[in-house]
């Protein structure tokens, strides 16, 4: 097992930065935003940029956190049920522009169960999304309309966020694991 | 070396930073409380706090259960407890069967295990399940595949009316930790008291219960290796002194053939819960009743729809709390 450190605190820092840049210059009107962060590390990154945009225009934007255990497509075949956090969405979801965050976009299935989830609520103006890192390896017709860094991967290896919020450090870095040590 | 699978991999669970549900939740089957331990039931209640989240949006409905067959098998009559199950199971998009003792084959002579054998070739995931005698759901365990929620069974045990009283004294206290609770009423054919003082000194409050003697349990009085430690108070004015929650039990009208209880009358002097005899209990307590609540008799009709009174929230808290476990409880893989 190998352990190679791709960003620094640094580089989270800027990498947010820009994406917030990004999702200011889309969204002109800000006031019909609201980030909605996927639990776990989804909401620390979204209450973040929502900070951003305060310091860069001013504007206070609602933050949401979003559990999707409920809408997940693989509930049959789990053994026992993930442990669901509280959904908390602070203002309707209608006809606003929502920006789902994330930290690793991959299959893209946790993507679509969130939107489903989102659906569910209500009817957004638009969905978007926002994630630290893109991996690859979709399974799904999803893309990401943020991308803090593209990391093309195996699947051998794995792609470890982590917050200062959940955490206590702000790294990101990609853990290959020999194919003999995945079986189990 | 394990390390955490990536969170999007399609065969893992969640990555997340607390526990994953597998070390924490060990349960089939829901029959009673007193193998839960403290952990358990703290996941119970906040897995049923996020299903409050679900009860509180315009569309009450999750996709969750999906395709699973939920079936309440009721052999004593019940409002709310089966209402409750229904419900929640549809919530969650499960299908639901509702079966009930009269319409039931048992009435031309079909054993339990049988009705429980054709419950399950016909796809039952779930059998939630009401018998009048203690430990009958035991037996459906121990014969069945699927699993199995007590939802009463004779005077022995009533663990989702337990932990949805749990849920509401931590809704509004926060916690249980070193609270005064007072059961007042017949103790000795209560399975709501039994599951509540197993939940209630699991989660570290402290219980008092409050009756004729006639109305305690065999043994309750001495010391016991197998049952937790309450207080005994049969004098209902003392027994209230500071309390931080009261629940007050049904006099089980049905139940009171055998002299028990020299007269009903006596027992409502004595025992009835009033505004007056209220005053004893902390100023912030809570009025619980598992219902039917007997107004006018172990309870004064202004006591029950007074301010302090929770029990219309407990049958709403009873929803979300059943959700949690119907959750919990289907897995899938095998």
């Amino acid at each position: 097992m190998s352990n190679k450190i791709v960003m620094a605190p640094e580089d989270v820092r800027r990498t947010l930065t820009r994406i917030t840049h990004e999702i200011i210059e889309r969204n002109k009107n800000l006031k019909h935003l609201m980030l909605v962060g996927m639990h776990t590390r989804g909401v620390p990154l979204a209450r973040r940029m929502a900070a951003n945009i305060e310091d860069f225009e001013g504007t206070k934007v609602p933050v949401g956190a979003l559990d999707i255990s409920f809408y997940r497509d693989d509930l049959a075949s789990l053994d026992t049920q993930p442990i669901v956090h509280l959904t908390d969405i602070p203002a309707s979801v209608d006809d606003r522009a929502i920006v789902l965050v994330d930290d690793v976009l991959y299959t893209g299935r946790s993507i679509r169960a969130a939107m489903d989830a989102l659906i569910d609520l209500g009817r957004p103006k638009s969905i978007q999304l926002a994630v630290l890192i893109d991996r690859g390896h979709r399974e799904l017709p999803i893309r990401a309309d943020y991308v803090g860094k593209n990391m093309p991967s195996s699947r051998h290896e794995e792609i470890q966020v982590k917050l200062k919020e959940t955490d206590g450090i702000d790294e990101v870095a990609i853990i290959s694991i020999p194919p003999k040590e995945i079986i189990k | 070396m394990m390390t955490t699978p990536s969170k999007d991999d399609p065969t893992l669970l969640v990555k997340t930073e607390k526990p994953l549900a597998t070390s924490v939740w060990s349960h089939r089957h829901i029959l009673g409380l007193e193998d839960f331990t403290l952990k358990e039931i703290e996941l119970v209640l906040d897995t049923a706090d996020t299903m409050k989240e679900v009860l509180s949006r315009p569309i009450k409905r999750v996709p969750t259960l999906r395709g699973k067959t939920i079936v309440t098998l009721f052999y004593e009559p019940s409002t709310r407890t089966r209402v409750s199950f229904e419900l929640a199971a549809k919530n969650l998009s499960a299908d639901v069967v509702n079966l009930s003792a009269s319409s039931l084959s048992a009435t031309k002579g079909e054993s339990l295990v049988d009705t429980l054998d054709t419950l399950e070739s016909l796809g039952a995931d779930i059998v939630v399940m009401r018998h009048p005698h203690s430990g009958a759901p035991y037996i459906a365990a121990k014969y069945l595949k699927a699993s199995i929620i007590n939802a009463g069974d004779g005077w022995h045990a009533h663990p989702t009316q337990a932990l949805l009283d749990l849920y509401t004294i931590c809704a509004h206290r926060g916690n249980l930790k070193g609270l005064k609770v007072v059961i007042i009423g017949d103790i000795k054919h209560s399975r709501v008291a039994r599951s509540n003082i197993w939940g209630l000194t699991t989660m570290g409050a402290e219980v008092t219960v409050c009756c004729p003697f006639t109305l305690l349990p065999i043994g309750l009085d001495k010391e016991q290796h197998h049952f937790p430690k309450v207080s005994i108070q049969p004098d209902i004015e003392l027994a209230l002194e500071g309390a931080d929650v009261v629940m007050v039990l049904r006099l089980q009208l049905e139940r009171q053939q055998g002299g028990l209880l020299p007269s009903l009358r006596e027992y409502v002097k004595l025992y009835q819960l009033t505004d007056s005899r209220l005053k004893k209990a902390k100023a912030e307590a809570l009025v619980m009743h598992p219902g039917p609540v007997n107004e006018g008799i172990e309870i004064s009709p202004d006591v029950a729809h007074g301010p302090k009174s929770v029990i219309a929230e407990q049958v709403t808290n009873g929803v979300a709390v059943r959700m949690a476990l119907l959750y919990l409880l289907s897995r899938g893989g095998e």
